[in-house]
Formats: C-alpha cells, structure tokens, sequence
C-alpha cells in the first residue's frame, strides 16, 4: 500500500496551499453570490414580518397590496402547500404564521412583484392586526412553572432539552471551593452576503433552487414537505455564499421563493437586506452559567457544579445540540473526577438561536475558563500551572466516561503560548492605543494585561446521528489529458473546501488537473457544512471514492500495489504505464458514501461515547486597557491548535485567525441588543464586528498530532479558535484592570462602573 | 422618484426652491443608508455632486470658507494646519471610502448628534452659510444650527453652502469615544479649541444630548483660569483640569441608548475633556501646534 507520506508529493496536493479557485473573483468582487442570481421574467419576492415578539394574527388583510400594480402574489400560511412546520431537529417552526406569532420578525406574509420595490411596498400595504401578548423574554422565567407556555405541544413546558452529566461523588466536597456566574450575550454570525436565493418553477411541476445554504439536502427535505412534492422533484443547487457560521442551517427565504415561484409560475428571487438579515436567521444562545469548582490545597480539581441555561427564543432550531455540547463539553479540557452538571435550553419571545461556530462550546468555555482564573487567584497559583496540572491527555476520561482516544495535547499548547515572546508595548502612535484613530489616549490611563484560555470542542455531529457523505469521483481523459472531476454536494461557505477536495483528488490520483463540480442534489447528501466537519466527512468521501477510482485502474494496469503519480503508474520507482495511454477512452467512475465511525446517546446520566473525535486550541491575550475610558486594544492574541494534519496550511491559518476573530468579537463588541423581546441594533452601524484594526498580530503554532481514526489524521479546525479567544482576552482585561468581569462582551460600561441608568 | 443635476449654486438653489421636498445629496453617507433600509421615499433627489462651487474652499480673512461638498478626506490633507479641529475629526470619520464622500454639508445636513465635524465647528465659534434663491443668503452661528436630534434651523428652500471656520490661533483637539478601534460612531467626542488670539477657550460636545453641545461654564471657568497663563505658559494646576472635565461633564445631557449608557457617557466626557485641554495646553507651552 501507499503511504500518505509519500502521496503528499503530489503539487497542489495535501499538505500543500495551492490557490482558491474561489479567491481571485472574491478580491475583485467578480465572485457571483447568491444575490447576484438573475432569470430573465423574474420576480421578486418579500416578506411581511412580525413587528411584535408575541401576539396573536387576528386577521390579515392582502387586498390592498394585491391591488398595486406590478404585484404577482400576497400569500398567508394559508397557501403553504404542504406542512406548515420545518426545523433542524424539532418542526416547530411555521413557515409563515398561523394565529401566534412568537418572535419579532417571524414571517407572516410573503410577496412577490415585478420589481423589489414595489415587492416592499405591497409588505407595507398588507394589514394584519394583532392581539399583542405580553412576551416572555427572560430565559429562568421561561422555566418557572408559571411561565407562559410558548409551545404547547412540547412536553416539558418552555424547557427544550434538559441534559444532565453526573458522574463521581454525588456530594462532593472540597478544600477550596470558587463560585461564580456568568452570562454571554447574544452574538450574529455576521456573515457579509445576506440571506438570497432563486426559485425557478419548472416543467415537470417541480422546482429548481438556487440558494447559499450550508446543507443542501436538509434544506430540500424540508422544502418538499413544505411544498408537498416528491423529494426529487425539489432540486437545489448550491449558489455562491457569502460567509455561514451557522446561521444558514435553518431555512430563512427556500420555501418563501419556491411557494411565489409556484404559485406565479415564474421565477422568484428573494435577498433579505442587511436589517432584515438580522430578523432572517438565528443567533448565538445567550447563556446564564452558574460554577462552583471545588480543588484541593495543591490545586487539584476535585469537583465542578455547573448550571448552563441557554435562551433558544422563540423555535428549537439547534437548541438540542447546542445543550448537548455545552452539558458534555462545560468542564472544560480537564480531568475532574465529580461532575454535576445540568444544561438547559428554553424557549422564550426572544429571537430564535441556534447554530453559531462553537456551539454550547462557547458559553462553557468563557464561564469554565473564568472560573480556572479565579480559582489560580484564590489558590496563589499561576493560571498556567493551574490549568496544565489538571489538563487532559490522551487517554482521558471525559465527565461522559468517553475516554478520549486520541491526541489531545492540552498541555503543549499551553506552554506553546506561555513561552511565546511578549509583543514590544505600544509605539507612539495612536492606531496602537485602545480607542484607536479616534485619539482618546496619548498613554494615559493605559494599562496593559496578560490572560490564557483553553477550550475543547467535539467535531462532527454526534449522539449516535448518522454522520456521512456522498461523494463521486470520475477518472477519464479529456483531449489527451487525464482528468478528474468530483462531485458532492457539501457547501463551499468560504472555508475553502472546494480547494480541498481537490487536493485530496490530486494527491490520491496523482492527477493534476481536477474539476470541483457544482454542489447540488444530484448527487447525495453531504451533511452540513459545520461542526468542523467537511474536511473530516466529505474530505473522507472524496478519498474514499479516489481510492476506488485507483483500485480499479491499478486493476486495469494489473499493478495492484502500484502508485498514481504525476500521470503514471508507479511501481517501486518504475513506471509501468502512462495514465493516459492506459485509460484511452475508458471513464473510471465511482460513488460513495462514506461515514465517520459511529457515536452513542448519552444516558440519563449524561454517559456515553457520544462525540466522535475532540479538538483543542489554546490563546494567550495580550491587552492594552484604558482604565477611565474602559477601551480596550488587543495588542496581540497567540493561538496554538492541534490540527491532525494541515491539509492546508493557509487556509488553517485562515480558520484560525477568523475564529479567533469572532472569539475577540464576542468579548469586546459583538452582541444583539434585545430589551422585551425587540431587536435593538439590527445594523453594522449599532452591531460591532472588529476592523483590521481591531484585530493583533497572531503568532501560531499548528501542531499535526494524527488521529488514527480520522482521513489523513486530520482533525476538524473551524471552531477550536473561536472558543478559546474570548476567555483569553477576558482574562487579560481583568488582569488589568482587577474588575471581576463576569459577562461578555464586556462593555466601557463594565470597566468604568457606570452602568447603572439614570 | 426624480434626479435632479444642478451644476451650478444659482441653479441648485432654484431647484431647491423649486422642490422644497427634493432631498440633496452631496456625498450620499448618509442618504444612501437611508434610502436603502427604506427609512425614506423622496419624490426627488437633489444631486449637489456637479457644484462646483460647494467643492472648494478658500481663505477670506482670518476664515476659513469651507464648500458644504468638500470631503473629509480634502480636509485632513489640504487643512491640517488651518483647521486641525477639524481635521482630526475627520480622520475619526467612518473609513477611508467614507472620508472620500462625506462632507462637511452632509454632516450638518443630517444634523445628527453624533456628527463628528460638530464639536469642533462648536469649538471654534464656526458659522454656517446657508442660502435660499429667493431670501438670499444668512450665516448661523454653529451653536444655533442644532435644534433637536437631526433637526436644523435650515428652511425647507434652502441649501448650507459652506461652513465658515475660524482659523486657528492656538491648538485644538478632538477625541472620540467609540467601542471599536476605527469605523465606529461616536458615543460621545469632546472638541476642544484654544484661542491665543483671544484669549478664549472653546468647546463641543457630541453624542450626549439631543443636539451638539457647547460647555459654557467649562469654557468660562477656564478662560478666568487661564487668564494669567497665556504670557508664562505655566502649566495648568491639576485640580483645574479635573475641575474643567466636571463641568463639561455637568454640561453633557447623555441618554441610555445602544451605544452606551447616559452614566458612562458623562464620564468619559470628562476624561476627555482632561486629557485634550492637557495636551492642548502642553502643544500651547511649546509652540508645536502652529508647526
Ligand atoms: C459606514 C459609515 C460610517 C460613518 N461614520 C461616520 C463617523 O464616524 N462620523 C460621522 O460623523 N458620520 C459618519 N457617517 C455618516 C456620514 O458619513 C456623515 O454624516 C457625512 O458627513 C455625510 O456627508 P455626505 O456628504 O455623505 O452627506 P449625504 O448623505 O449626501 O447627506 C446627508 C444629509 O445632509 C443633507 N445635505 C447634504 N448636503 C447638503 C447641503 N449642501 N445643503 C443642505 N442639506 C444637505 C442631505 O439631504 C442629507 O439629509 C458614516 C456613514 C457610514 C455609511
């Protein structure tokens, strides 16, 4: 057999970087997004939101937008054609509003017209009137028996899923015990191409869609439901998409363009504007997180208590998954032999949250992190040493009682970052003072901090789902050269995964020209693009569908132990045949379907081989803090991770610095503002995202500690960053500053005390 | 909805006044956010792009006119020097594609308490010329333009043609305070000028009350403080800077909002106004702002 060292000789290969096909068009903004879809005789389609977080629809007037002209179709819950319900992993959510409404912003009605304009207009013109109910907005509310009962179907009242992890001694007792609580606020993806996509009717009464999602095949379960028509007759092809992060799991604008486009016979597209955007997907749980860490004199974790409440607003979306990670994931990379642990997800009027990088991760990690801080502090003892003395290894067991069985290297990571150098203190100008250009410092006030954070995140999706992907690979010769094309239908989100693909081709066929074809629902599912998955699942695809493509030319060149390499057939340094010559005009074909190995349910007790593989990454922060203004500059942020195996070192890269980016927003700027239910800065303008100048200098270190079980050894990337950058700065600000800090993002208001109202 | 293309004051002004409802634009910051998350409908679209007269600037005795269509980013390299209020406003405005369009006109057209050009126009007693094809043309004193959030004293005929801008006898500052480190509106800025000349010490308060603010006692009580310092070029006493800061604090009329609380609004005024009259003064005692 090959081995992969030597297969990664291949340019353009595994292991290497070779250039996005994606990248230029995307710098030049040539790059055709999903809201650059046209058709000639197309309409327009727009939605009539709910401006109230809870009320009941008592009537709902479309005669007035009918009768402007230039409008194709008002349409209600009414015309849904098939079941009005769709969700990830509970349908409890209308695909447009029967009598209640439960969140602002819910889709009431739709339109479509022959321009967007008068599309908006006719939204403006329907009239519904409402019976406004008082919402209910806070998530321990929700929870009290006397709440409001927002879904009353849901067996277990407004509480979505309760997991509970116990596992050690039921009353544990320590020497030193520290307690806190914590709260996250509510983080938007913020992806830059909003929510769009085209409906074209076709002629066998079915539809063809084209849309920017990150799961083609979920989407088109559902629209069928919703459309009442046969799976196939649903096509969707993946059109170009602008950023993810888990805010294109859920379905916003597929059933809306598909109903219009039926209903008017001609094509329809929908792009949600920036503000609408903010409405049109779900958001990051905020999360309340009660600790209490017990350790002995020496600093041994002897226990943890933790309570996680997380608010799924209005609809379940991912909210099982994410109560999952955060109940499995929330102590953290440590070894701690008494666990007892209870994460809930409720639902309240708020906007509805679900898939955001890191799920359940993020909210633990800032909370478990806190509390190791705080801990070091009470015990005298350096955070470092604190965390390394109780860091899990390979090995370990997890509070599930999964052990994890393969490279976790949380204590190299920690030192990578302890020993890195420490940034030079800020030169002389004002783009290296917190508050930046707008020159609110010279120096004064300016104090600087140091922090760590570490997190853990599970890769791929877990609980015993069937976890796979299709993937086709075709081998053939095209005007006298070999070429290979693959075909799947996993989404490329920006995270480069169609550059990967056809590495992996290259370096398995030893081929160089491969053609990534067009991601749609010709070809069978590839999961979702999330949970650090694709390079892992479709990646695993992909090869496995290359290596038979190989089998059966290695066949026909009857050299079975032979090598593909640059066009050859190599055996033992030998070339035995021309890859060309030997094909002729024999296509080389093969489909399959590939799975990660299996994963378990968790138990009652919260116990069980529920995750499929674990990723680490460590930071350190370093802050430079205006103590009076309460303006912080991250002045440099060390990332180390482990990767398996840097299948792309520049798009890890890229992985990394994104992630940690969004961790960085989430401490410092990123947060929907929601008072009573309402959304109060859905812009760019009020919603913060970091500039170039709010994001440091990243020195990184990448290891490549393989996992047996995974393709390459590769282990997925996308997340690990962003859950371990938010503790990090955190505790960096609090360094400086000595204010306890217990929610994110920490605002000037925190630093400064001054945010009581007046 | 209508486009309309003056390419001159006389004719833009008669089209303004031909339209009272047409809305200008100059650099389109502002409107073109406006239009796009539908805030408003204009019937017409006054395009100042093609008047030459409101895109230059010129000196008329110790002013400084500046055309209501220069952009920012003109300012911070053309009038450093002559307007350093100003123009470190503008270099805290928006990014470089926004300093490219926006102006000056703009800032004031919207009125917006958070504009950044205000507190230094309040600062250095700046006026702005406005004009109507048929009443001719007046001069508003910065302090008076400001009637209420995004509401001026402009008259619906009327179109502002320059900002009239003292040039400066002494140092000048401004500071922002935003919760991102560049692109970010103000949740208060503090603009703060000194006048050697005559011996004043002016002031502007931005995103922290329904309109621009001035601090009249901060900039009374410092010009009594002052009075002996001007010639000596002693150092100003500590306690008379944090006393300085207390009152532009007192004279901030913040609120709560998305951006920050009305709490942390009046302190960070304060700071700033503390740390700009420090450096104010420290470029003052060594000459290094008229370089
Ligand atoms: C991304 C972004 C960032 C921004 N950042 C900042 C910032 O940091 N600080 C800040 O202060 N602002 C900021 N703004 C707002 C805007 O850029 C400024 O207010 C700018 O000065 C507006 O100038 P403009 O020429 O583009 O105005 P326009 O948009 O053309 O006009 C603004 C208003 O003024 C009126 N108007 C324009 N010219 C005249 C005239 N001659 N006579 C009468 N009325 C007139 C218009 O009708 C309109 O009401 C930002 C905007 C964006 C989009």
């Amino acid at each position: 057999m090959t081995r992969s060292s030597e297969r990664t000789r291949t340019e353009g290969g595994v292991g290497h970087s070779p250039v996005r096909p994606d990248g230029a068009l995307k710098v030049k903004g040539e790059f055709a997004y999903s809201s650059d879809l046209w058709a000639d005789e197309m309409l327009w389609g727009a939605t009539l939101r709910s401006p109230h977080p809870f009320a009941r629809i008592k009537l709902i007037g479309v005669g007035g937008a009918l009768r402007i002209p230039g409008v194709h179709a008002v349409l209600t819950q009414a015309d849904v054609p098939g079941r009005n319900r769709y969700g990830l992993e509970h349908a409890d959510q209308p695909i447009l509003a029967e009598d209640i409404v439960r969140y602002q912003g819910e889709p009431v009605a739709i339109v479509a017209a022959d321009h967007p304009e008068t599309a908006r207009r006719a939204v403006a013109a329907i009239e519904v009137e409402y019976q406004v109910f008082e919402p209910v907005t806070d998530m321990d509310h929700a929870l009290r028996p006397d709440a409001t009962v927002l879904h009353p179907d849901n067996e277990t009242g407004n509480c979505v899923r309760h997991v509970r992890v116990r596992t050690g001694d039921p009353e544990p007792t320590a020497p030193v015990v520290v307690t806190g609580e914590y709260s996250v606020g509510m983080q938007d993806q913020a992806f830059l191409g909003p929510e769009s996509g085209l409906a074209v009717p076709a002629a066998d009464g079915g539809i063809d869609l084209y849309v920017a999602t990150q799961w083609l095949h979920v989407d088109q379960k559902q629209v069928a439901e919703a459309l009442r028509l046969p799976q196939e007759k649903v096509r969707l092809t993946l059109a170009g998409v602008g950023g993810a992060f888990g805010a294109r799991e859920d379905l916003s604008m597929q059933v809306h363009a598909c109903m219009l486009a039926m209903h008017t016979g001609k094509p329809v597209k929908m792009v949600y504007g920036r503000e609408e955007s903010f409405f049109g997907h779900v958001h990051r749980h905020p999360a309340r997180l009660r600790y209490e860490h017990g350790a002995t004199e020496a600093g041994d974790l002897v226990y943890v208590r933790a309570r996680i409440v997380l608010d799924g607003g209005a609809y379940a979306s991912s909210t099982t998954a994410v109560v999952a990670n955060a109940a499995t994931l929330g102590v953290g990379p440590y070894e701690v032999e008494s666990v007892h642990m209870d994460a809930y997800g409720v639902y309240t009027n708020n906007p509805p949250c679900g898939a955001m990088r890191g799920f359940g991760a993020v909210q633990a990690c800032f909370a478990y992190e806190s509390q190791m801080d705080l801990l070091a502090e009470k015990l005298g003892m350096d955070p470092v040493e604190l965390r390394l003395r109780n860091a899990v290894r390979e090995g370990s067991r997890m509070p599930t009682g999964q052990v994890i069985d393969s490279a976790a290297p949380v204590e190299q990571l920690l030192k990578l970052v302890r020993d890195k150098p420490m940034p030079p203190p800020a030169a002389d100008d004002l783009r290296e003072m917190p508050g930046g250009v707008s020159n609110t410092t010279h120096g004064e006030g300016v104090v600087r901090g140091v922090g760590y954070g570490v997190g853990i995140k599970n890769v791929g999706f877990s609980e015993g789902f069937d976890d796979y992907s299709t993937a086709r690979v075709r081998l053939e010769v095209v005007a006298g050269e070999a070429v290979v094309s693959v075909h799947t239908a996993a989404a490329e989100v920006g995270q480069g995964l169609v550059t990967l693909q056809a590495q992996i081709a290259r370096t398995e066929l030893g081929v160089a020209q491969v053609t990534v074809l067009p991601a749609d629902t010709n070809i069978g599912s590839a999961g979702s693009s999330s949970a650090s998955r694709q390079s892992y699942v479709t990646g695993g695809a992909v090869r496995a569908a290359c290596e038979k493509v190989r089998a059966e030319v290695l066949e026909l060149a009857e050299s079975p132990d032979a090598r593909l390499e640059d066009g050859k057939i190599v055996n033992d340094d030998v070339v035995v045949a021309d890859l060309v010559e030997l094909l002729g005009d024999k296509v080389v074909e093969h489909t399959v379907e590939w799975r990660h190995r299996p994963t378990g349910p968790l138990d009652s007790h919260g116990q069980g081989n529920a995750h499929v593989q674990y990723a680490f990454a460590a930071h350190r922060a370093v802050i430079d803090v205006d103590v009076e203004l309460g303006l912080v500059r991250v002045v440099e942020l060390a990332c180390a991770q482990d990767v398996g195996k840097a299948m792309n070192p520049q798009a890890v890269e890229g992985q990394i610095q994104g992630g940690s980016a969004q961790g960085l927003g989430l401490a410092v700027m990123e947060e929907i503002q929601v008072v009573d239910g309402k959304v109060r800065n859905p812009s760019f303008t009020d919603y913060l995202i970091p500039t170039i100048l709010d994001m440091p200098p990243m020195p990184l270190d990448v290891l490549e500690l393989a996992d047996p079980h995974a393709p390459y050894g590769l282990r997925g990337v996308g997340e690990p960053p962003t859950i371990s950058s938010t503790p990090a700065i955190v505790a960096a600000i609090r360094a400086a500053t000595g204010k306890a800090l217990t929610r994110v993002p920490v605002r000037p208001e925190h630093i400064t005390e001054t945010e009581e109202t007046t | 909805m209508d486009f309309l293309r003056p390419t001159t004051l006389a004719e833009a002004l008669e089209a303004k006044a031909a339209n009272p409802r047409a809305v200008p634009i100059a650099g389109g910051t502002d409107v073109m956010v406006e239009l796009n998350f539908d805030v408003r409908r204009p019937d017409a679209l006054l395009d100042l792009g093609g008047v030459a007269e409101l895109a230059e600037w010129e000196v008329d005795d110790d002013m400084v006119r500046l055309g209501a269509g220069v952009p920012y980013n003109r300012i911070i390299t053309e009038l450093g020097a002559k307007l350093p209020g100003l123009a470190m406003a503008s270099r805290t405005v928006g990014s470089p594609q926004i300093r490219n369009r926006g102006t000056v006109g703009g800032n004031l057209g919207a009125a917006s308490p958070a504009g950044d050009a205000h507190p230094p126009l309040l600062a250095c007693a700046a006026e702005v010329e406005v004009a109507s094809s048929t009443r001719g043309t007046r001069r508003i004193p910065a302090g008076g333009f400001f009637i209420g959030p995004k509401r001026s004293v402009l008259e619906p005929d009327e179109l502002i043609v320059a900002a009239r801008v003292p040039i400066a006898s002494g140092p000048q500052q401004f500071a922002k305070v935003g919760t991102r480190n560049a692109m970010v509106i103000a949740v208060c800025s503090f603009g703060l000028a000194l006048n050697a000349g005559k011996r004043s010490v002016g002031t502007g308060i931005g995103s922290a009350g329904p309109t621009p603010l001035r601090a009249p006692e901060a900039e009374a009580f410092a010009e009594t403080e002052i009075d002996g310092l001007w010639d000596t070029r002693e150092p100003l006493p500590d306690s008379m800077v944090r006393r300085f800061g207390e009152l532009v604090s007192e004279a901030a009329n913040p609120i709560d909002d998305v951006r920050g609380t009305a709490a942390y609004r009046r302190h960070a005024l304060g700071v700033l106004a503390r740390r700009t009259l420090a450096w104010a003064w420290a470029d003052y005692r060594t000459g290094s702002w008229s370089t």
